[in-house]
């Protein structure tokens, strides 16, 4: 065991930061209310050679760890971009392994310089409306049409649409019913969304508004078959690969936007004077913040242990979904927190917790509801009975 | 032309610092620290004459606890090619930071070297005009910019009421005024490569130089709680107040 600073992890860390200071809680509030892509804040990160971080040096990337991804994810939610800043980036920083791990050289040399150098930017075509969280009950279709297939429809909660031209796009190739085992069929693609074929609407909803959500309308997409990452018929146990990095990502961010609110929280507790004394001196207001940090901090370390794991080839599905479980919920707790500290100012935009209160919403509900984490508990980890 | 940049770990400027209760200093405990803005602003001109083809190689150096090689890592990133740490547990004072400077000089030769114009902890402005004392050299000081053509150096200085210009031979020393350039971030993949970089240490006791405090901190405390405004009625009213309370005019 070694808990000594790591020194990469605090330079990221600190270059993190003085990017974002540039993007201050201003900028991040009027982009709650107007909307619009962050653009010049993902430029930042593309110029600065962040979006490589994970991708191998010979594409142009920096070949780090999923470890150190977290701590930039953290980083760059902790600094009061939250959710907005991170999922703008998100998908770009580790959805594309995949590609890194399955794709033949000839894609790699083609797909990821471009990401890296923000001349494509991508995002991650998987659910639908009609599966949820069941990825194996998928309906949209890929048919093989000589040397390329037809792809046709509907996904949903797709991040990005309407500013990506890539998406990475799960569809099925072999119908449910002709696969041997339900893991089998569903075919995994990387490829430009052609807009005469593929409609985004976007989907109005509680936060985040700078970063679209969309449901996908897919109409007879053609895609080459030099798109295709992988073998027909594997691309659910390619996509698996990628899924406990991206529960970490996404701990890392709510535990970042956790502590921007209890940063904000105390920050108040401190300054704000009722009945001539600082309302910090409570232990009603006190306690509770006290509880948040620990709690912050319990995921932290449950995120650095999964991310090593996953870094160092070891199975991590366990401690993946914990460290997602605890992250979103010590977050969603610390945002309700610095709520009540604010008192009626916590309501007011010009707050800032509000904002996090909706947005931390996000790392609760996705990519996996708390409950099927603890389904998930109870059946790998204490070998209770399947419940679901 | 090899380019000698001094750079030093600060506080951060984002940190509120408080004086200790007993009044020797300020706590510096779980304090953030980062390299010295004015420092950065050095390492980024160093890094652009570099850029240019002026200068050949740029050289960090960072002085104080094992820590400072952190900064110095910060300096690589930016684009140096190699770093020097003097080592020492002691409290650098600008004039041992100065004598330590021209043993450095002495042993790699640089033609020119920038420092910040103060560093913003101490805000003491001496260790540039020290060095160059100490060196014999030509200095100029709140550069707001710097032009080299030979062995010629323009620098335009920030001075009380306006910019002045003068031209020094090199080797020559340059402090950096905030409006000098605007420095870049680090980006991923230097960050990595300044990992590769050489760094040396070295001890004061090595390059022979007595770095006792010759000054004592006597007492630190908190500047005076600024009073609330008050609302006047009356221009008449201001310019008395002006002139007998506040007795600005």
């Amino acid at each position: 065991m070694d808990f000594s600073t790591n020194e990469n992890h605090q330079s990221i860390r600190e270059a993190i930061e003085r990017i974002c200071e540039q993007f201050d809680d201003e900028y991040w509030l009027k982009k709650d209310r107007d909307g619009g892509f962050p653009r010049d804040f993902y430029q930042a990160f593309v110029d600065n050679g962040w979006l490589g971080i994970c991708i191998p040096e010979e594409y142009g990337g920096s070949g780090l760890g999923i470890s150190e991804a977290c701590i930039m994810m953290q980083a760059i939610s902790a600094s009061g971009a939250g959710l907005s800043g991170a999922s703008a980036l998100h998908m770009n920083i580790f959805g594309l392994n995949p590609v890194v791990v399955f794709a033949t050289e000839e894609q790699k040399q083609r797909m990821l310089p471009p990401l890296i150098q923000g001349r494509d930017q991508a995002c991650f075509a998987v659910t639908e409306p009609d599966a949820g969280l069941n990825t194996l009950k998928l309906k949209t279709k890929a048919v093989r049409d000589g040397d390329r297939y037809i792809i046709s429809g509907q996904k949903i909660w797709i991040s990005t649409a309407q500013v990506a031209n890539k998406m990475l796009i799960l569809a099925r190739t072999t119908p449910a019913e002709e696969v041997k085992h339900p893991t089998h069929g569903l075919s995994l693609f990387y490829t430009n969304i052609d807009r005469d074929y593929v409609q985004a609407h976007e989907i109005e909803k509680m936060g985040r508004k700078c970063v679209d959500s969309n449901q996908l309308f897919l109409d007879g997409l053609p895609v080459s078959v030099e798109d295709r990452i992988g073998e027909e018929g594997k691309g659910f146990e390619y996509i698996l690969h990628g899924l406990n990095p991206e529960r970490l990502l996404i701990a890392s961010e709510a535990v970042g936007l956790g502590k921007a609110a209890l940063r904000r929280a105390v920050d108040y507790a401190k300054e704000r004077v009722v009945f001539d004394r600082p309302i910090g001196k409570n232990q009603a207001i006190q306690h509770p913040l006290a509880q948040n940090w620990i709690e912050l901090e319990a995921a932290e370390l449950m995120i650095r242990k999964a991310a090593w794991l996953y870094d160092n080839g070891q199975p991590c599905g366990a401690e993946a979904n914990a460290a997602k479980y605890l992250g979103a919920e010590s977050a969603f707790k610390a945002c309700q927190t610095a709520m009540t500290t604010h008192g009626g100012m916590g309501y007011a935009k010009e707050y800032h917790v509000e904002r996090y209160m909706r947005e931390v919403m996000i790392p609760r509900i996705a990519p996996v509801s708390p409950q099927l984490i603890l389904c998930f508990i109870a059946e790998k980890v204490l070998g209770l009975p399947k419940s679901y | 032309m090899k380019v000698l940049v001094a750079v030093k770990r600060v506080v951060d400027y984002n940190v509120k610092v408080r004086v200790k209760a007993d009044q020797s200093g300020v706590d510096i405990a779980d304090v953030k620290f980062s390299m010295n803005p004015f420092d950065e602003i050095a390492i980024e001109e160093a890094v652009r004459l570099k850029e240019k083809g002026v200068a050949t190689e740029v050289i960090a150096v960072s002085m104080g606890v094992a820590q400072c090689q952190e900064t110095l890592r910060t300096a690589l990133a930016m684009g140096a090619d190699r770093a020097i740490h003097v080592q020492s547990d002691a409290e650098l004072q600008p004039l041992a930071v100065a004598k330590l400077l021209k043993a450095i000089c002495d042993k790699e030769q640089p033609q020119l070297v920038i420092l910040g114009k103060q560093a913003i902890d101490d805000d003491c402005n001496q260790t540039g005009q020290m060095l160059a004392a100490l060196a014999g050299w030509s200095q100029g000081t709140f550069a707001s910019k710097v032009e080299i053509s030979g062995s010629d150096i323009s620098v335009i200085r920030e001075v009380d009421g306006g910019l002045q210009t003068v031209a020094l031979k090199l080797p020559a020393i340059v402090t950096t005024d905030l409006r000098l350039n605007e420095p870049r971030y680090a980006t991923l993949p230097n960050i990595m490569k300044a990992k590769k970089k050489p760094l040396d240490a070295v001890t004061p006791e090595a390059l022979g130089v007595d770095v006792t405090p010759r000054l004592k901190t006597l007492k630190v405390t908190e500047p005076p709680k600024r009073k609330g405004g008050i609302k006047v009625k009356t221009i008449g009213e201001l310019v008395d107040k002006l002139k007998n309370e506040a007795r600005v005019i």
